[in-house]
């Protein structure tokens, strides 16, 4: 018999085999009997209205099948893309919510719009006719940033929303705020940009539809990391078909990074289109069309001050930022600036008073969402930066300054002065560990070092929390969430003891098949190869959120506890039938039920057997089978956080800066499978180091044009841009997640960008910089270097 | 991409032919730059005439004076070549840093070369050493080949079937890649003769160029210090979001100061 790999193993991940061997299924891979091709017209123009669409050349051309515009869909009845959440400003009034129709109508508003759905019998053809479309456009001046954006004069992109506004979002004690700082004994002050990200996921996006006219039956394959989310939100809102008739699955995906959580127009149109032409429809992707199409993330513009006393100590912190969202409304767009940033301002410090505003405003850019961490890197950016400001204007160093402020252990849970309350922590600890993994004490021996050979050595410190595991249903509908946030799972144990789950979650990379797996073989007790995880198909999986924002194993994991614990429940009714004992004194422990104090013992596999073989069973009182579903819905957040170090050499001739050490140590509450816990964070923390020095989405300010439209000129980080990493965790239990699991896919994004700038900065502090903007370029340092009219020259 | 005509000759005079007779005929080496313009649909040529059976192109020979490459020789040769780490350690270098292991293996000296990218390795060393061009039609001087932003000397039907570079005393090569393509963002390549020096700039500009005044400080000195203070004019030099000019004619400087350090070692 197979082994039983349980929680805190490290077993191979079950799910490389078939990715490892070329055997992975995505969606590009599928191929449907008939099935045609499909390309999007996209808007070469920022802005422009739209005169009028001559398809006639297009529809004559060789192998075309159809010719979609935004007329048919208006024609159609079809609905707008829905937003997934509903903000409002101060006073209640809800945010601006202008329709985002799934083919352009009227209006293109920015580079990359859907404009009209071609279909052939090839790609080939479909791409020449695409080129036989002519779209009259009526081009108008664009507006591409966001301090622009809101200028009086600057161009509208909807006639309802004055000044691009979607909506002057607040939180917190204004009042309290003021007080603090009037009697603050030194106010530090930034200004600062997180610059816009583009989430550049291996596999580029794709989808093909197909319709069953015998059955009046929809199929829709597409690389989403939330099929029932799709089916609901395209089957209810979009296209408004019976959401029974409509089947969504999402197969093996190739990483997401939250660009594969919303629901795109690209999959509403193929499946509305493969109905009209009766055939099968595919569309894929190129990766510059993932470029222009593809949800962008981050991009703010924020100011910040925090007020302390003369001790060092906070007492409040001020917070106003422009939030870019592009050109509409994405599924989760305005709740990233708002709700998942606002509320994280508090970071791991006890300051008591917290005032932020948002300005959410619309652009002639690719609608800003969701990107790994969404929301909480940009806060955490905010607070760490600052922390490290006021520090150097006060002459306090970076450290104890931390320390004073910091949240105690003792102190969870706390509650903060911006809604959320921390059930768990230490802050403390984890930047003990850090400090030690990371040889702080011995840095000015490397420094001095670097020094000898014309180099400057910076350290940076992150010191920061997150909330994930998203999320409390009731907790988030008070914030403006329009849906339910739990999770799902079904454990089904077979007649053998085998064991199939059913999950909500959806795996695209995470090692999901592999860490609840082992969920499964700790609570039931059964070999870890006897174990399947279900995911990504809405015919198989009953229901789901799917997979963002930390939430898999916290929401999903916890789904998949509670089901295993009503099979333990139900396999201990029928032992105790079989055993002749009562259901109180049957013990069950590593795949057996016993008689406490007896040797009578049965294995979970028979009682599999009895439970579909039902000869000896109490039929009077218990239902055949051996499977159980639960629902989980979070009663809070999960808080994740811990300290992050980054040590950074600068060639002060060139400006590159190497990054040359990296020591993060994680609280992420229970480890499941170490290994993959490492690989999250490796992989989180340079996506993090990407944005602080690699990344960065470019607009053309008066063209309109995304410049940075491709991996020649928007870079993600190699190999080669890093150092091996330390990570280690230094974990608290989260107090209300079953397994006392907090979540670990978004920390190494969140803690790292702060970590990097801080050690940039800290380089460069003896010449008078005082903060650097990211990505910290090359060019960006050397210019800094020539303001600070250093001899740098070429010495 | 578009349909279009495959031929691959065994013979330069039938690949010649081919490109003279047949309409909107292109060339086709290693592909690494031609494929993706075709795939993207920016190049519909009606036919491709691929070099890759043509004997003549390949093949990496040493006369004791010069060293000559076949143009279809592919990077990661050039790089792992005996003949080149012993007699132009330098251009085995050069070689090793273009792009990524596929490019290697794939890019070719000749596709490189005509096709004069503004920001590829190869023209700087072909600059820098002062090599000729060999073509299906004549011997041409480098400082003749390049013509400005991917253009060349090369006439409509030539193909260029070899590289013969001069063996320098010393010569180095310093480039700073621009952290997404790996492409030099600045490149310089210094190679020392008996007679003189010659510095040849790669990433700066609409083209590869000399810069006289450090060859004649070069060849005063051959040290980084005597280039040190030698400014490039920003003005006329490429400006884009990875780096602006005044940024680009500084690493000119630091980069041909690093091929000199480079050259002595
Ligand atoms: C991701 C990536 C990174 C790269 N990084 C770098 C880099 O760091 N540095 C660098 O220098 N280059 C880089 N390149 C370019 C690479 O070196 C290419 O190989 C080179 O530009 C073209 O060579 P090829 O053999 O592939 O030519 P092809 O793509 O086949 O042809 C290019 C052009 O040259 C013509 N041509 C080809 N061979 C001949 C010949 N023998 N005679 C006449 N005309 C010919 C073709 O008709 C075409 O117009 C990179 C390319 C990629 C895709």
């Amino acid at each position: 018999m197979g082994q039983v790999i349980g929680i805190g193993a490290a077993p191979k991940r079950k799910e490389d085999q078939r990715f490892l061997t070329g055997r992975g299924n995505y969606v590009s891979d599928i191929k449907r009997p008939g099935m045609t091709a499909g390309v999007f017209i996209r808007s070469p123009h920022a802005h422009a209205v739209l005169r009028g669409i001559d398809k006639s050349a297009a529809l004559a051309a060789p192998g075309v099948v159809a010719v979609l515009t935004g007329e048919d869909v208006a024609a159609d009845g079809l609905g707008s893309l829905p937003c997934g959440w509903g903000i409002s400003d101060a006073k209640g009034v809800p945010m601006k919510e202008p329709p985002f129709p799934m083919l352009a109508q009227g209006k293109v508003r920015f580079v990359g719009d859907m404009v009209a759905f071609v279909i052939a019998e090839t790609l080939e053809q479909a791409k020449s006719a695409a080129e036989l479309v002519n779209v009259n456009y009526e081009v108008l001046p664009s507006v591409v940033g966001v301090l622009d954006a809101v200028r009086p004069d600057a161009p509208q992109l909807f006639d309802d929303v004055p000044n691009n506004v979607c909506c002057d979002w607040e939180l917190g004690d204004k009042a309290a705020v003021e007080a603090a700082f009037r009697k603050a004994a030194h106010v530090a002050k930034l200004s600062l940009v997180n610059n816009r990200l583009i989430g550049n996921p291996m596999e580029p996006r794709a989808a093909i539809a197909e319709y069953d006219p015998g059955k009046g039956h929809h199929t829709l394959w597409t690389t989403s990391q939330f099929p029932h989310v799709v089916r609901f939100l395209m089957s209810a809102l979009v296209l408004k078909l019976p959401e029974h008739k409509v089947r969504v699955v999402a197969p093996d995906v190739g990483g997401g990074f939250g660009v594969k959580q919303f629901h795109y127009g690209e999959e509403a149109v193929v499946t509305w289109a493969a109905k009209r032409v009766l055939r099968p429809v595919k569309w894929v992707a190129d990766r510059s069309e993932g470029y222009l199409s593809d949800r962008h993330g981050r991009d703010h513009v924020t100011e910040a001050e925090l007020a302390l006393d003369e001790n060092g100590k906070f007492l409040a912190l001020r917070v106003k930022t422009l939030a870019n969202m592009g050109g509409y409304l994405s599924t989760f767009g305005p709740n990233i600036p708002t709700n998942l940033y606002a509320p994280l301002l508090g970071g791991v410090y006890t300051t008591p008073a917290i005032y932020c505003n948002v300005k959410v405003v619309f652009t002639n850019t690719v609608p800003v969402d969701a990107y790994r961490g969404a929301g909480r890197p940009e806060a955490t950016f905010v607070v760490e930066r600052i922390v490290d400001v006021a520090a150097a204007e006060m002459g306090i160093d970076r450290v104890e300054l931390r320390r004073r402020n910091m949240i105690p252990k003792e102190a969870y849970p706390y509650q903060t002065p911006v809604l959320v309350q921390y059930d768990s922590g230490d802050p403390m600890g984890c930047l003990d560990g850090a400090l030690v993994a990371a040889d702080v004490k011995n840095f000015g021996v490397r420094k001095a070092e670097s020094a000898r050979n014309g180099k400057f050595r910076g350290l940076g410190f992150s010191t920061y929390v997150e909330a994930c595991g998203l999320a409390p249903s009731r907790f988030a509908g008070r914030l403006g969430a329009r849906g339910g946030l739990y999770e799902s799972a079904t454990v089904r144990v077979h007649p053998a003891g085998q064991v199939t789950v059913m999950i909500g979650t959806h795996n695209h990379g995470q090692g999901h098949e592999t860490t609840f797996a082992q969920i499964v073989c700790e609570k039931l007790g059964v070999p870890f190869e006897n174990v399947d995880i279900v995911f990504g198909d809405t015919d198989r999986v009953q229901f789901g959120m799917g997979t963002y924002g930390s939430r898999s194993l916290v929401v999903g994991g916890a789904a998949l506890s509670k089901a295993a614990d009503k099979v333990i429940v139900k396999g201990k009714k029928i032992a105790a039938h079989l055993l002749e004992a009562s259901e109180q004194d049957i013990h069950f422990e590593a795949g057996k039920f016993s008689v406490a104090g007896t040797d009578r013992v049965k294995t979970i596999e028979e009682i599999a057997g009895a439970a579909y073989v039902p000869h000896n069973y109490p039929l009077e009182i218990l239902e055949p089978g051996l499977e159980e579903q639960a629902y989980y819905d979070p009663v809070n957040f999960t808080y994740p956080g811990g300290c992050h170090i980054a040590e950074v050499e600068i060639d002060p001739e060139t400006g590159i800066v190497t990054l040359v050490n990296y020591t993060a140590v994680d609280d992420v509450g229970t480890v499941i499978n170490p290994m993959i816990v490492e690989g999250q964070l490796h992989g989180g923390i340079v996506q993090g180091v990407g944005q602080a020095l690699y990344e960065n989405a470019v607009y053309d300010e008066s063209s309109g044009q995304l410049v940075s439209g491709s991996l020649m000129d928007y870079c993600v980080p190699r190999a080669d841009h890093l150092p091996m990493m330390k990570v280690a965790t230094h974990s608290t239990l989260c107090t209300h997640t079953p397994m006392g699991v907090k979540g670990c896919g978004e920390v190494g994004t969140i803690g790292s960008p702060a970590a990097v700038i801080n050690a940039v900065v800290d380089a460069l502090a003896h010449l008078g910089v005082t903060h650097v903007d990211m990505p910290a370029t090359p060019n960006r340092i050397w210019r800094l270097l020539q303001n600070a009219s250093l001899p740098v020259a070429a010495e | 991409m578009r349909a279009f005509a495959y031929h691959q000759p065994n013979e330069i005079s039938e690949a010649v032919k081919l490109l003279t007779s047949v309409e909107d005929c292109k060339v086709l080496g290693g592909g690494m730059t031609l494929i993706p313009t075709l795939k993207q649909r920016l190049a519909a040529p009606a036919a491709v005439v691929d070099l890759a059976k043509l004997p003549a192109l390949k093949g990496i020979s040493d006369d004791g004076v010069t060293v000559t490459i076949g143009a279809m020789t592919p990077h990661a040769v050039v790089a792992a070549s005996p003949i080149v780490q012993a007699r132009i350690p330098a251009l085995a270098h050069l070689a090793s840093e273009i792009g990524d292991p596929a490019v290697r293996n794939r890019g070719t000296l000749g596709g490189s070369v005509a096709n004069n990218d503004p920001a590829a390795d190869y023209p700087a060393a072909v600059l820098g050493l002062g090599a000729t061009i060999i073509t299906s039609a004549r011997e041409i001087a480098a400082d003749r080949f390049f013509v400005g932003l991917f253009e060349t000397a090369l006439e409509p039907g030539e193909i260029i079937t070899a590289i013969r570079f001069p063996v320098p005393v010393a010569a180095g090569y310093a480039k700073f890649k621009a952290p997404a393509s790996r492409y030099a963002l600045v490149g310089v390549f210094v190679a020392r003769f008996a007679d003189g020096v010659r510095v040849a700039v790669t990433g700066a500009g609409a083209g590869v160029f000399r810069v006289a005044a450090m060859e004649q400080a070069l060849s005063q000195s051959f040290e980084p210090t005597s280039i040190a203070s030698i400014k490039i004019d920003a003005a006329g030099l490429t400006s884009d979001i990875h780096a602006e000019a005044d940024y680009r004619a500084h690493l000119v400087t630091v980069m041909a100061k690093r091929a000199v350090t480079a050259a002595s070692r």
